[in-house]
């Protein structure tokens, strides 16, 4: 209510110190950010900088004790050793035999979990079935349930159904636990796929499956390549349902791995260790450096439940 | 709904009881020398020499990619320059920082902050500055008063309308007390209703505050409807500086001459005949006298020139009067209510013509038209520059 | 939409195709925790048996040194690596942000241990933190006589060993959703802040971290979830030990099921493991499903 004065307000200096030329590029803060992201940087890679030149070491120089240092005799003799005759269990030809289980398991269950996966997204997005959508969500807190807390029961059922410890077994399980995260992959997909799309196939005369299988899995490729990506990298990966629902003949390469470094008696070869483990790292080390985007899409996809 | 004037340099005494007299910063110009600004080592402005009045209304008019927004940036200091200087208010900006430049943007996003209230998003800029709290309170209700933000203070960004960000956007500008507002296309994001009575608040918010500000936008109505002066801006160079009636009746150049108005300019090309104190410009089947054109220069004989004379300078003869200036055949009648616009075929060329009223001359009908030679504007074909 | 009179004949096809998905959700979902709830009131052995005790495998379960300590191990491990894990991936999306030269290739360093198996990764780590030939030794080698890192065979500190292993593996997961979040934040809001003269700590700090508030969530679910499940590092970094110092719940199931048969205490674990898991994502769906709804009426 009183007559304002003619000063300025205290916020707005009238002479604020003002920069007379260009601002330096290189200040105190750019430099922090990189020397933590290169520290940060150096403490991812080392483990794989380890595995990689330990496994190129004579023992000699492993019983050096220098984790660091560069090989003084590079050898490839770990590589063919885990390759080819490295001890899993009795058996002792190698971790390729884990190698081409491991294969086995990938490829049908790939194929199979994520045809399903589409089918349910599908028939979910665009299709109206009493209790699909209750269904649908109890699937989903199936995704977070713990494999020991299901385990036994399969188990027993599988020894019934005569398919424990085999490959069609092994394949149907990850089938199963993979059901959950591609359903919802796919579901979220074809979400965003236009419902007139749909009501134009079904003017024209489409059914249920002919519109499935020649209009909507077509068109889901770029979400297929993430399931891909997704899949193959968690099922080659996988530890524990290998281990009981393969089998002895279809050991996946990650127990073998396992059973090579950690049941071993006698001495500890650690250059055909790390040979070893960094075999089993290749497939999925691979699908991740060539799918780059892709494989953070299907981080993010299948991270962002519902 | 009008807002209670608050004069700048006078302490009324006010006739409402919650009107504020806040003292604030003088409204400043801006000074742009020889400017250059690069983009990935592309120039995307070079030698531009700019200046604003202090109070004045100024559009930046231009198509997409003109450099406008680029322009602005670099006044707010968001972009870096690589030549030339920048003043505001007499001081060399330059290299400051944005905040230090006396200025207060909008966005066409309105870019306010989600998680914060109204009362908040304005504030928080002054909070962090370390303005008193007295000061703060003082300053956000008489932003809120002149935007009708009353209400809305406690609301969060979600929980309101398009226009209403928008006015919280300004708002957040206004408390800052600034002596230049810039706005980057800040109604683009608004459908047309909301967009016409955006654009009136903004005309009455500049009457009131009588702040500089520095408008992008590519639409010319609301150059039209707000601007003190438009600079029309084409491939990074102004193309004309004026006041909207100048840029309108008198365009500098074919660019401009076509840029604004709806439909917009015909052109013709010709010849100009001069002889005997009388200039014409002829073609076949149009004749037009302008011997009461400004030229600039002296007009040669049988100089080749382009015509350019808008829809509503063209006056249709329907009722079969006497011939015109020229006449062509009638192809589409498009009726807008107030007014009609009426193409026509001339000589294999399409002209239009606006109507007032509702007309409804047939298709295919010949109609003779007069063209009004006080409003045409004349072009060298070679340069597109006004004669 | 439905053609009324040939809607029977084609939902057909739909519960048709829908019925793999109705038997996994029955079978191999609710039917087997009911089953195994069912056996954890039982005193099955090696086999399962119909005599129903009550919650006696559960008292047995709750004196049980070994589960003790494994659910102590995994509570402790648990907080440490989500903590670590938010920490750190949050970092390295924030400073990945701020337009650093070799971007792409930084994030490809952060993210590639998400790649590789728990084993591979519990491997590596077992031999990095080796006392005699890993990096106690080699540090000791540079001059540093008294430079002691042996937690991996000690009893207290063993746990945190598969701590920095799960880090260094799963934080790279955190980064990549922290930097979907953040690039979901407008530019333009940058711009207004850099106007209203806000520094940038404090534009994260005020304006970038409340939003991010979903994307922690997620992360901090899918941490916690990883957390109740850790197996395979275990395994492969420590095998529980030494001794059962590393022993963690999900590895005290296998034990107790397949080595040395007593199906009616795994049971009790596994239902103890489940009704964690559910504490844990009912409130995060619970609210997901309403932020939905409120983003769907808005």
């Amino acid at each position: 209510m009183s007559t304002p004065s003619s000063a300025l307000p205290a916020a707005v200096p009238a002479a604020a110190p003002v920069r007379s030329k260009r601002p330096p590029r290189v200040t105190p803060a750019r430099i922090g950010v990189y020397a933590f992201l290169l520290t940060a940087a150096a403490f991812f890679l080392l483990p794989l900088y380890v595995m990689l030149i330990t496994s190129v070491k004579p023992m000699a120089e492993i019983r050096l004790g220098n984790l660091f240092a560069l090989p003084a005799d590079w050898t490839i003799e770990p590589w063919i050793a885990a390759w080819s005759q490295a001890c899993t269990g009795l058996d002792c030809s190698g971790i390729q035999v884990g190698f081409w289980n491991s294969v086995k398991i990938v490829l049908p269950s790939t194929v199979i979990s994520i045809f399903f996966g589409a089918l349910n997204g599908y028939a979910l997005s665009f299709w109206r079935a009493r209790g699909a959508n209750l269904l649908f969500g109890v699937l989903m807190i199936g995704a977070f349930v713990p494999y020991q807390v299901v385990m036994f029961p399969l188990v027993r059922a599988f020894a019934a159904a005569g398919i424990f410890s085999s490959l069609p077994g092994i394949v149907l399980i990850h089938t199963i636990f993979g059901m959950p995260v591609m359903t919802l992959l796919f579901r979220n997909y074809y979400a965003s796929v236009p419902g007139e799309l749909f009501k134009a196939a079904r003017i024209d005369g489409g059914g249920f499956f002919r519109i499935f299988f020649q209009l909507m899995l077509p068109m889901a490729t770029p979400i297929i390549i993430v399931a891909v990506i997704m899949q193959v990298t968690a099922i080659w990966n996988d530890f524990i349902l290998g281990l009981v629902f393969a089998g002895r003949d279809n050991l996946p390469m990650t127990v073998q791995l396992n059973n090579v470094i950690n049941t071993t008696t006698g001495e500890r070869l650690y250059n055909v260790n790390m040979a070893a483990t960094v075999l089993t790292s290749l497939v999925p080390l691979a699908i991740y450096l060539i799918s780059g985007r892709w494989f953070v899409r299907g981080i993010a996809a299948g991270a962002v439940k519902g | 709904m009008s807002a209670i004037p608050v004069n700048s340099s006078v302490d009324l005494p006010s006739s409402s009881s919650t009107a504020t007299p806040v003292p604030h910063v003088a409204s400043a110009n801006v000074d742009i020398r020889q400017l250059e600004i690069r983009l990935g080592g592309v120039p995307i402005i070079a030698a531009m020499d700019l200046h604003v009045q202090a109070g004045e209304f100024l559009v930046l008019l231009g198509p997409s990619g003109c450099g406008k927004s680029t322009l602005l940036h670099s006044i707010a200091g968001l972009l870096d320059v690589h030549a030339g200087s920048i003043e505001i208010g007499g001081r060399d900006v330059t290299w400051a920082d944005p905040k230090d430049r006396s200025i207060g943007m909008v966005f066409q996003s309105y870019a306010l902050y989600p998680t914060m209230s109204v009362e908040r998003n304005m504030s928080f800029g002054l909070r962090v500055n370390g303005t008193p709290k007295a000061e703060i309170e003082k300053r956000v209700a008489r932003a809120a008063e002149i935007l009708h933000l009353q209400e809305l203070l406690k609301r969060k960004p979600s929980q309101l309308s398009g226009g209403q960000r928008q006015r919280v956007a300004i708002g957040r500008a206004l408390v800052r007390d600034v002596g230049v507002f810039l706005f980057d296309e800040p109604l683009s994001n608004l459908d047309a209703k909301l967009r016409a009575e955006l654009r009136r608040e903004l005309k009455q918010l500049h009457k009131n505050i009588g702040t500089t500000m520095v408008y992008v936008t590519h639409d010319q109505v609301e150059a039209m409807t707000l601007a003190s002066r438009i600079a029309v801006m084409n491939k990074g160079r102004i193309q004309q500086i004026g006041a909207p009636g100048e840029i309108y009746n008198r365009p500098a150049n074919v660019f401009v001459a076509g840029f604004l108005g709806s439909p917009s300019m015909n052109f013709a090309e010709g010849t100009l005949q001069v002889a005997g104190g009388a200039v014409t410009f002829t073609r076949t089947g149009l004749s037009v006298d302008v011997t009461r054109y400004a030229f600039a220069q002296a007009p040669r004989d049988g100089q080749a020139v382009l015509l350019g004379i808008r829809p509503e300078d063209i006056a249709l003869h329907l009722d079969g009067a006497a011939a015109g200036d020229g006449s062509g055949t009638v192809a589409l009648v498009e009726p807008m209510g107030a007014q009609t616009i009426v193409w026509m075929d001339v000589q294999g060329q399409q002209v239009s013509a606006m109507l007032s009223g509702h007309a409804e001359p047939a298709v295919g009908e010949q109609a003779p038209f007069r063209i009004a030679a006080e409003k045409v504007s004349l072009f060298d074909p070679g340069t597109q520059e006004r004669l | 939409m439905d053609v009324g009179r040939s809607r029977l004949r084609q939902h057909w096809s739909v519960y048709a195709a829908l019925l793999p998905m109705a038997a996994t959700v029955l079978f191999a979902y609710i039917g087997t925790v009911l089953w195994s709830v069912r056996i954890s009131l039982s005193n099955s052995r090696t086999f399962p048996s119909d005599s129903f005790v009550g919650l006696a495998q559960y008292e047995r379960l709750f004196t049980s040194e070994r589960w003790m300590v494994s659910v102590h191990n995994v509570l402790i491990f648990g907080v440490l690596f989500i903590l670590a894990c938010l920490v750190i991936g949050f970092l390295l999306a924030v400073f990945i942000d701020q337009k650093v030269a070799g971007e792409s290739v930084l994030r490809t360093v952060f993210l590639y241990p998400y790649a590789m198996s728990f084993v591979a990764t519990g491997l590596v780590w077992q031999w990095i933190l080796n006392p005699e030939l890993g990096l106690q030794t080699t540090v000791r080698g540079w001059g540093f006589e008294n430079f002691s890192f042996d937690w991996i065979v000690s009893q207290d500190k063993v746990i945190y060993t598969v701590v920095i292993a799960a880090v260094w593996q799963a934080s790279g997961l955190v980064m990549a959703l922290m930097l979907a979040g953040l690039r979901g934040v407008d530019e333009e809001m940058w711009k207004a802040a850099r106007i209203d003269g806000i520094p940038r700590w404090r534009v994260y700090a005020s304006i970038v971290l409340p939003q991010l508030g979903p994307s922690f969530a997620t992360a901090l679910v899918l941490l916690s979830v990883g957390v109740v499940k850790v197996y395979d590092a275990v395994i492969a970094m420590t095998q529980g030990g030494p001794g059962i110092a590393s022993e963690v719940p999900a590895k005290f199931i296998m034990d107790y099921l397949f080595g040395r048969a007593n199906i009616g205490l795994a049971s009790a674990a596994s239902t103890v493991m489940l009704l964690t898991v559910l504490a844990v994502i009912t409130p995060w769906m619970y609210a997901r499903s309403r932020s939905n709804r409120n983003a769907r009426e808005a």
